[in-house]
C-alpha cells in the first residue's frame, strides 16, 4: 500500500518550504497585510516561487511545466496555508489548469508557458451573486460578456481572467471593457475583487463546458490543503505557546483544562490530512469519485479550519486578540476559505447528491 | 500515491481466495459447527494464513510480518464469511506469553490457546483500580512451602470470565515495594471453589462483563510470568504485531452504512428521513469525519510499511471512533424518534449502539486518558506530575 508521498514530492514540499521559511516569516507577512490602502501581494515572494517552478507543476511538459499532478500542486498549496502567503497562487493555477484541460492547442501555446514561468498572471470569476458558485447557477454568457463576477481574486492585478459563463470557461484579457473593485476583505494575504463586464467578447475555451467542473473540484481540494496548514500551524503555534506562558508559577501547558483544549484541536485537524489528500487522489486517479470527495474535503476542512482559528485565539489569551499577533492573519485566512466556493453546509448537501442519497 | 496494494499482491491474494474456496463453506453446509470451524482454522494455519506471528513450535505459522499480506487474508476471509481465527476470550496474553514466557508456559498454553481449549479472562481492574491500575490490591502470598500462590481479593469489568477457563491477572505481591514495583503477573485456571464469578448486567441489559472475587484461590508457584514485581512491565510491553488499525475502520464505516440505509428506510415527515435537509447535511458531515479516518488510517498503514514515521495520528483513531460512533448514534436517533424508546421494537439495534457507543469511551483506556496520551505523545506537553505514571 503506497498511500504516502514519493520521496521528490516530499522533495517538493521541502524546498517551498525553504523558501518560505527565508521570504515568508510572520514579520513579513504582518508587512504585506498592513500595507496602507488596497490589499496587495507579495511580489518577491511571487517571482521566487515563480522561479522555482511552483506554477509550472500542472502545466504539460510540452508548454513549459513540469505535467506533475493536483497531489503535487495541493502539497504545495498546504505549506502556502501554513505560512499564510500572500501571492495569488490560488487564481493563476486555477486559470492554468482550465486551459492546460479546456483551451485549444493555439490557446495552450499562447498561453500555457506564460503562465508557468509567471510572467502573465491569471484568475478565476466564478462566482455570481452571493453564492452562484457551482456551474449550473453561472447566468453570464460568453459573447458580449456583461454582468457582474464575485470574490474574483486578484483580478485587479491579474493579465487574463477565466470567466465561467453558460457556454463554459471563456478568457479575458486584461485591457477588455471590464473595472474592477478590491473587497475591503478581512483577509488581506488574498484580496480579491468584484469585477464588472461590460460587454466583453470573451474567447471561449472548446472543452470549458466540461472543464466547469473540474476546475470547482480542484479549487475545493487546493483549499482544503490551504486549510490543513493553515489549522496544523494554529495548533503547534498553540501547544509551543502553552509551553513557554506561565502562570500560578508554572507553564499552563500542565492544567488539563488548557491541555484537553489543545487535545481536542490537534484531533480536528490531524486526521483531516486524510481526507485532503484523498481528494487530490481522487481528482487525479478515480474520477468519477472527484467531485464527492472534493466537496467532503472542502466542508470538513475549511469548517475545521476556522474552528480551530477561534480555539487558537482562546488558547492565546488577550493577547491572540490582538492585531499584531498571527493568529488574526489565520483566522482571516480561514474566513475566505470557509467562503470561497461556498459553504460547507452546500458542500455537504453536494456530496449528498454526489453519493445519490 | 497510490490506494490499492499494488499488483505484486495480486498472485498472494488469488492464492488465499483459492484455498478459502476449497475449504469454506464447509462441505456437510454446517457454518456454525465448532468441528468445522476448528478444520478450517488449522488449515489455515498450515498454510501460514493465521496466527502469522507465532512460532510453529506453538501452534502458529510463524510468517514474516507483513500487514499488506495479514490485510488482504482478513479482507477475504471476511468477504467469504469464513472463520477468522480470532481467539475466543481474551488473546492478548499469546503476545506476552511468547515474550515473556517460559518454555514450558508458552508450550502449555499457546497452542491450546489457539485451538480454543483454554479461554481466557484479564484481571487487571479492580474497584478501587481503574483508570489508575497500579494502585490494584488484589494480593498474592506464596503458600509457606512455596509450592503455590494464594490470591485474596477481587476483580471488575472482567469481560467473559463466565466463558473462561482461565485468566492472567496482576496481583500485588510485593506489599512494601512502590506501587508499580509490587504487582506480579499470574496465570491461573478459575475453575476452582476458590474464584467466583458473578456477570454484571449492563444498561444494555446484556451480560458481557463480571466481578470476581478470589477467596484463598490457588495456583502453582510457576504460573507466574516474568519476576516477582514484574508485572507492571509484563503488561507494558506491547508484542509487534500486524495489526493495521484496518479493521477498526472497517468497523465504523459498516456501521455508517446501517445508518444510510436506516435514513432511507424510516419516514419522516412524509419523504424518506433521507431527503431532510438537516439529517442529509449531518449525515454528509458524518462521512466526511469517516472518510478523514479511514484515508488517515490509509495513510498511517502506508508509512508503517514502509518504514515511516506515522506522526501524531498515531495516537488518535481510539478516541476518534467513540466520538464518531456517538455522532453516529445520535442521528439514529434523530431518525427513528418515537421508536427510540422501545427496546422490543424493530429499532433495538440502534438503541443498543446509542448505549454501547459509551463504552467506547471507557473500556481499554478511557477517552480522557486516551487525551493524557495525545498530549503527552502527539503534541509533546510536559507529562501531567497529578497523572502517576507517563501515560
Amino acid at each position: 500500500m503506497n498511500f504516502l508521498l514519493s520521496e521528490d514530492q516530499l522533495a517538493l514540499v521541502d524546498s517551498v518550504k525553504g523558501l518560505l521559511r527565508d521570504m515568508c516569516d510572520p514579520l513579513r507577512v504582518h508587512k504585506i497585510f498592513d500595507m496602507p490602502g488596497e490589499a496587495v501581494f507579495d511580489v518577491e515572494l511571487w517571482v521566487a516561487l515563480c522561479e522555482m517552478g511552483v506554477p509550472a507543476i500542472m502545466v504539460p511538459e510540452a508548454h513549459g511545466g513540469l505535467g506533475l499532478e493536483l497531489v503535487d500542486l495541493a502539497i504545495v498549496a498546504e505549506a502556502l496555508g501554513d505560512a499564510v502567503a500572500p501571492v495569488p497562487f490560488f487564481g493563476h493555477v486555477l486559470a492554468t489548469l482550465a486551459i492546460t484541460l479546456g483551451g485549444s492547442d493555439e490557446q495552450k501555446a499562447k498561453w500555457l508557458p506564460r503562465l508557468a514561468s509567471g510572467e502573465v498572471l491569471g484568475t478565476v470569476a466564478l462566482c455570481e451573486g452571493k453564492n452562484g458558485w457551482l456551474a449550473d447557477e453561472w447566468t453570464l454568457t460568453h459573447s458580449g460578456l456583461s454582468g457582474v463576477k464575485t470574490l474574483v481574486p486578484h483580478a485587479s492585478e491579474a493579465d487574463l481572467i477565466v470567466v465561467g459563463t453558460t457556454e463554459g470557461l471563456a478568457l479575458v484579457e486584461k485591457g477588455a471593457s471590464y473595472t474592477t473593485a478590491r473587497v475591503d476583505s478581512a483577509d488581506r494575504t488574498r484580496p480579491v475583487d468584484t469585477v464588472t463586464f461590460a460587454g466583453v467578447a470573451a474567447e471561449l475555451l472548446p472543452e470549458g463546458a466540461d472543464v466547469a467542473t473540474r476546475i470547482i473540484d480542484a479549487a475545493a481540494v487546493l483549499l482544503s490543503a490551504d486549510s490543513f496548514g493553515g489549522a496544523e500551524h494554529c495548533v503547534s503555534m498553540s501547544v509551543e505557546y502553552a509551553k513557554i506562558r506561565e502562570q500560578y508559577g508554572q507553564a499552563i501547558a500542565g492544567f488539563q483544562g488548557l491541555r484537553y483544549q489543545l487535545v481536542a484541536m490537534a484531533l480536528a485537524t490531524e486526521p483531516a490530512r486524510g481526507l485532503y489528500w484523498y481528494a487530490a487522489h481522487a481528482w487525479d486517479k478515480i474520477p468519477q469519485k472527484a467531485s464527492h470527495a472534493a466537496s467532503q474535503a472542502k466542508a470538513h476542512l475549511t469548517d475545521t479550519y476556522l474552528q480551530v482559528t477561534r480555539d487558537t485565539v482562546e488558547a492565546h489569551g488577550g493577547i491572540g486578540f490582538t492585531w499584531e499577533h498571527d493568529t488574526h492573519l489565520y483566522m482571516k485566512r480561514a474566513m475566505l476559505n470557509w467562503a470561497w466556493l461556498g459553504s460547507p453546509s452546500r458542500h455537504r448537501l453536494r456530496a449528498a447528491d454526489m453519493a445519490g442519497w | 500515491m497510490e490506494l490499492d496494494f499494488g499488483s505484486e499482491f495480486d498472485a498472494f491474494r488469488h492464492e488465499v481466495r483459492e484455498f478459502i474456496k476449497a475449504n469454506w463453506p464447509p462441505a456437510d453446509g454446517k457454518l456454525k459447527s465448532h468441528e468445522n470451524e476448528r478444520a478450517f482454522v488449522l488449515a489455515a494455519i498450515e498454510r501460514g494464513y493465521m496466527h502469522r506471528n507465532i512460532p510453529k513450535a506453538y501452534g502458529g505459522s510463524e510468517q514474516p510480518a507483513d500487514i499488506v499480506k495479514a490485510e488482504i487474508i482478513r479482507e477475504e476471509l471476511t468477504k467469504a464469511r469464513a472463520p477468522s481465527g480470532r481467539i475466543p476470550g481474551n488473546g492478548l496474553v499469546v503476545g506476552t506469553l511468547l515474550e515473556w514466557g517460559t518454555e514450558a508456559q508458552k508450550r502449555g498454553f499457546i497452542p491450546a490457546t489457539l485451538r480454543g481449549d483454554i479461554v481466557w479472562a484479564q484481571g487487571f481492574s479492580e474497584p478501587n483500580a481503574g483508570s489508575d491500575l497500579a494502585s490494584l490490591r488484589t494480593k498474592g502470598e506464596l503458600s509457606s512451602d512455596g509450592a503455590k500462590w494464594i490470591i485474596n481479593g477481587q476483580k471488575i469489568w472482567t469481560t467473559g470470565a463466565h466463558n473462561a477457563t482461565h485468566m492472567f491477572m496482576l496481583v500485588r505481591t510485593e506489599p512494601d515495594a512502590p506501587k508499580h514495583q509490587g504487582i506480579s503477573y499470574l496465570l491461573i485456571d478459575i475453575r476452582q471453589p476458590g474464584v467466583v464469578v458473578r456477570p454484571l448486567t449492563q444498561m444494555t441489559r446484556q451480560k458481557e462483563f463480571n466481578e470476581v472475587f478470589f477467596d484463598n484461590a490457588e495456583t502453582p508457584s510457576d504460573m507466574i510470568v516474568g519476576e516477582r514485581g514484574q508485572g507492571w512491565s509484563v503488561t507494558r510491553s506491547t508484542l509487534k504485531s500486524e495489526r493495521s488499525g484496518i479493521s477498526t475502520m472497517t468497523w465504523s464505516l459498516s456501521m455508517f452504512r446501517d445508518l444510510v440505509k436506516l435514513a432511507k428506510e424510516v419516514e419522516l415527515d412524509g419523504q424518506p428521513a433521507i431527503k431532510n435537509l438537516r439529517i442529509r447535511e449531518e449525515l454528509a458531515a458524518i462521512e466526511g469525519q469517516l472518510m478523514s479516518l479511514t484515508y488517515s488510517t490509509y495513510r498511517a498503514t502506508s508509512h508503517d510499511v514502509h518504514g515511516r514515521d506515522i506522526g501524531s495520528f498515531q495516537t488518535m483513531p481510539k478516541i476518534y471512533m467513540t466520538e464518531l460512533a456517538g455522532r453516529i448514534s445520535k442521528l439514529a436517533r434523530d431518525i427513528v424518534e418515537n421508536d427510540f424508546v422501545d427496546m422490543g421494537g424493530e429499532r433495538l439495534k440502534w438503541i443498543e449502539r446509542f448505549m454501547i457507543s459509551l463504552s467506547m469511551s471507557i473500556a481499554g483506556g478511557t477517552s480522557n486518558i486516551q487525551r493524557n496520551v495525545i498530549a503527552e505523545r502527539s503534541l509533546g506537553l510536559p507529562r501531567d506530575k497529578s497523572q502517576g505514571a507517563s501515560a
